[in-house]
């Protein structure tokens, strides 16, 4: 194969190029960012404007416990990923695993508040513009909590099997940073249906 | 025009790897199966553009069946329905399966060639993309036969592109139609977004060594600058099919008036992606445009940071100005005034591109190949496609026009005067470096001319009617309105512009197989794709390239006065 570079003179030292994990997952959460703030405003244009209830004001409750869980996790993922930048596997199992624990316990507690919304307040989709409005925005970040659950167990599959190493850290950043974004969309939407809508 | 006729490129043969290719011929399944499977920047981007080239044929026979139904007041050629079905596949086609997957696929086969990377940053993402893409087409036109379900008869969306609500309610829009149309537009929705997160990794993490973001050419810039309105834009639709569908199927009051949902939520919504959109195909062409002028004008392009802050200030201004569709909804006088001025605001970055443009043809040696006859045609029509945008911008203007042909008029002014037109310059540009082959320029010239007498004669005439009250979207018309000459023209402009991309159709095939030799760099052009053979081979680049300019061909050429030496 005689080839020769196309090759010039430079005067640049090293050539480092920003990491393609975290460009696309900004810009997925770009994306997603939009997706939210189109379902925020429609719950924010639909509100009060109802009929017939049941009304936010009658029948929310602020899911404080769940709130809380979710939004720790963010502080025990950093957790992890420090630990698996420092090679200290066993602590980020320890931090992943309590991570997925409080991410469940939030689904656990979103699942209970619907049921008694469906089963004791006859809330549906189809009730009114709130139940509309509220599964959808709600039922919206639930989903993304199940997406975010479901890639962090494959992680930990792979952390338990051995498979997962300390030079896989920036991937576990990736992932992170989704789950960041998960916690910081669930402030956005608790302060628009707990504390404004209600 | 034959490669013969063109200087030689001096220099650039060194990069180009002479290796024999494997002699084996691969039997007829295998090599559909390893287009199928292929994950290759290239092969996804000539997928999406033959996917595109299709999807053009059958949306521009429906444009044809329309214009023929237009030709006679009273026509009953199709029925009122059929129309109906007729304008909406029409507009939803030509957005979703002929612009934005051609405009990907050129960007998929030149962003990583142009900054010398082997592949975008996520080739299987870029697979995923095109196929979900290429489902969604299937979806929406399998609506013609599943459309109704149990009913028997199949039929398609017709609900119009923008599909106001309540129409697309279950109340008022029963069967699966309307189904289709949201499920196909959010698969496409997916594909988009998935690609334009490929395209700004792949633009930002991707490039060779040397190549700073201003070292950049101008496409890569503008594909980062569309991928961001992508996830901007097209997230917002995404969002609304997925109301539409909640709506539909589980029986939410989004847009559902009854139960006092809105139906100015819908327009709203549907704009704020709408009109972006527009940018979203139009920057592509921008960005063809900011290659081949300067590569046929024999110049460096004119004023290159400001073309890049003219397209990212499009970028941003286009967030601002969606209901200046919806001037006729109703809004408060500041809100007029508001997206009025917005919009006029659109204004001064184009006017910027185009200056810069005039500025890069002004002085240089102009090589009038089809490439740049059509780019200057395109500059001609953006100009005036401009003019009537800022009249429609005006809100009081707008009451008079709105719904009208003047409106078919302008729009199509934009998607084919500027953005087709591009397309077709795009394809002479580099079809060679996909094929190497050249393309037939005898029947190039002919397929040129022929597009612009057609286009000015359907599109020009075409905005006579909308100020003479001739609302869009109605399948006949009364003979005693004097419109009827006029819907005559530019129907037979419409038919010259369908034989017009008859005779691309039959150049593409044509000079696959007979066209002459193109070589690497047939154009004698600076950018890296044309360091390497035609076509490249999968690793693109035997060694990957060092740049130290923003036209390293050029320094290659020319090592006695390199553009290194003046940055």
């Amino acid at each position: 194969m005689a080839t020769v570079p196309l090759e010039h003179v430079t005067h640049e030292g090293e050539w480092k190029m920003p990491s393609r994990g975290v460009v696309a997952m900004a810009s997925l959460i770009t994306a997603e960012a939009s997706i939210f703030t189109i379902f925020v405003v429609a719950y924010l244009y639909y509100l009060g404007r109802d009929v017939s209830g049941p009304f936010p004001k009658d029948v929310l409750e602020i899911p404080y416990f769940g709130t809380v869980c979710l939004l720790s996790s963010s502080g025990f993922i950093m957790l992890a990923e420090r630990a698996i930048e420092h090679g200290r596997m066993f602590a980020f199992r320890l931090w992943w695993m309590v991570t997925i624990l409080l991410g469940a316990i939030f689904l656990v507690d979103t699942g209970m508040e619907w049921y008694k919304l469906i089963v004791h307040d006859h809330l549906t989709v189809h009730t009114n513009l709130f139940g509309t409005t509220f599964y959808s925005l709600v039922g919206l970040h639930a989903s993304h909590v199940v997406v975010g659950l479901l890639m962090m167990t494959v992680t930990m599959g792979f952390a338990l099997t051995g498979k997962l190493r300390a030079e896989h850290a920036e991937r576990v950043k990736v992932l992170a940073l989704y789950w960041h974004f998960v916690d910081a969309v669930w402030v956005v939407v608790f302060t628009v249906v707990y504390v404004v809508g209600k | 025009m034959g490669t013969e006729s063109l200087p030689t490129a001096q220099g650039i043969e060194a990069g180009i790897d002479r290796t024999p290719a494997s002699t084996r011929t691969g039997t007829y399944l295998e090599l559909v199966h390893s287009w199928i499977v292929t994950v290759d920047h290239k092969r996804l981007g000539i997928l999406y553009i033959c996917y595109a080239l299709v999807f053009l044929l059958v949306a521009g026979f429906e444009a044809m069946l329309i214009r023929v139904q237009l030709f006679f007041p009273h026509n009953d050629f199709i029925s009122p329905f059929t129309f109906n079905r007729l304008f909406t596949m029409h507009g939803t086609t030509m957005v979703f399966l002929v612009g934005m997957p051609i405009l990907f696929g050129f960007g998929n086969y030149l962003v990583p060639l142009m900054i010398g990377a082997r592949d975008m940053a996520f080739p299987r993402l870029n697979a995923f993309s095109f196929w979900i893409s290429a489902f969604a087409g299937l979806l929406l036109y399998y609506s013609f036969i599943g459309g109704v379900g149990l009913a028997g008869t199949g039929s398609a969306p017709d609900v119009a592109w923008f599909a106001y609500a309540p129409l697309t309610e279950r109340a008022f829009s029963p069967g699966h139609t309307v189904d289709y149309w949201a499920v196909a537009l959010l698969a496409s929705g997916i594909g988009s977004i998935g690609t334009a997160i490929n395209f700004l990794a792949t633009v930002f993490c991707m490039r060779c060594k040397g190549m700073t973001l201003f070292r950049m050419p101008l496409l890569p810039w503008l594909y980062a600058t569309v991928s961001f309105l992508v996830l901007v834009a097209v997230s917002p639709l995404t969002a609304c099919q997925a109301m539409l569908l909640i709506d539909r199927y589980l029986g939410g009051h989004f847009f559902d008036t009854q139960a006092g949902g809105s139906a100015i939520l819908w327009a709203h919504f549907f704009w704020i992606f709408g009109h972006p959109e527009v940018y979203v195909l139009v920057l592509p062409a921008f960005a063809f445009a900011n290659e081949i002028i300067p590569v046929f004008s024999r110049k460096a392009i004119f004023g290159y940071p400001a073309m890049v802050a003219a397209s990212v200030g499009i970028a941003f201004i286009s967030l601002s100005v969606w209901a200046h569709h919806m001037f006729t909804i109703g809004m408060t006088s500041f809100g007029n005034a508001f997206f009025t001025l917005s919009t006029m605001l659109v204004s001064i970055p184009t006017g910027i591109k185009t200056f810069n443009w005039l500025a890069t043809i002004w002085g240089g040696k102009v090589r009038f190949a089809t490439p740049m006859l059509f780019s200057i045609a395109f500059l001609f029509q953006w100009v005036i496609a401009g003019l009537t945008g800022i009249m429609l911008s005006i809100s009081p203007w707008n009451w008079q026009t709105h719904n009208s042909y003047f409106v078919v008029a302008h729009f199509h002014y934009v998607l084919v005067g500027a953005i087709v037109f591009m397309i077709f310059a795009a394809i002479y540009y580099w079809y060679p470096k996909m094929t190497g082959r050249m393309l037939d320029e005898r029947l190039g010239k002919w397929h040129f001319w022929l597009m612009v007498i057609g286009f000015h004669v359907t599109f020009d005439t075409m905005h006579i009617p909308g100020l003479l009250g001739m609302p869009r979207q109605i399948f006949t018309y009364e003979p005693d309105r004097g419109w009827t000459l006029l819907n005559q023209i530019v129907s037979v402009g419409g038919f010259i512009q369908a034989i017009a991309v008859l005779i691309l159709v039959y150049n593409l095939v044509h000079s696959y197989f007979r066209g002459a030799e193109a070589g690497p760099d047939p154009w004698d052009a600076w950018t890296l794709e044309w360091s390497t053979s035609s076509p490249p081979p999968a690793y693109n680049f035997p060694v990957e390239p060092v740049v130290a300019s923003r036209r390293p061909l050029w320094d290659l050429k020319h090592p006695e006065d390199p553009d290194s030496a003046f940055e």
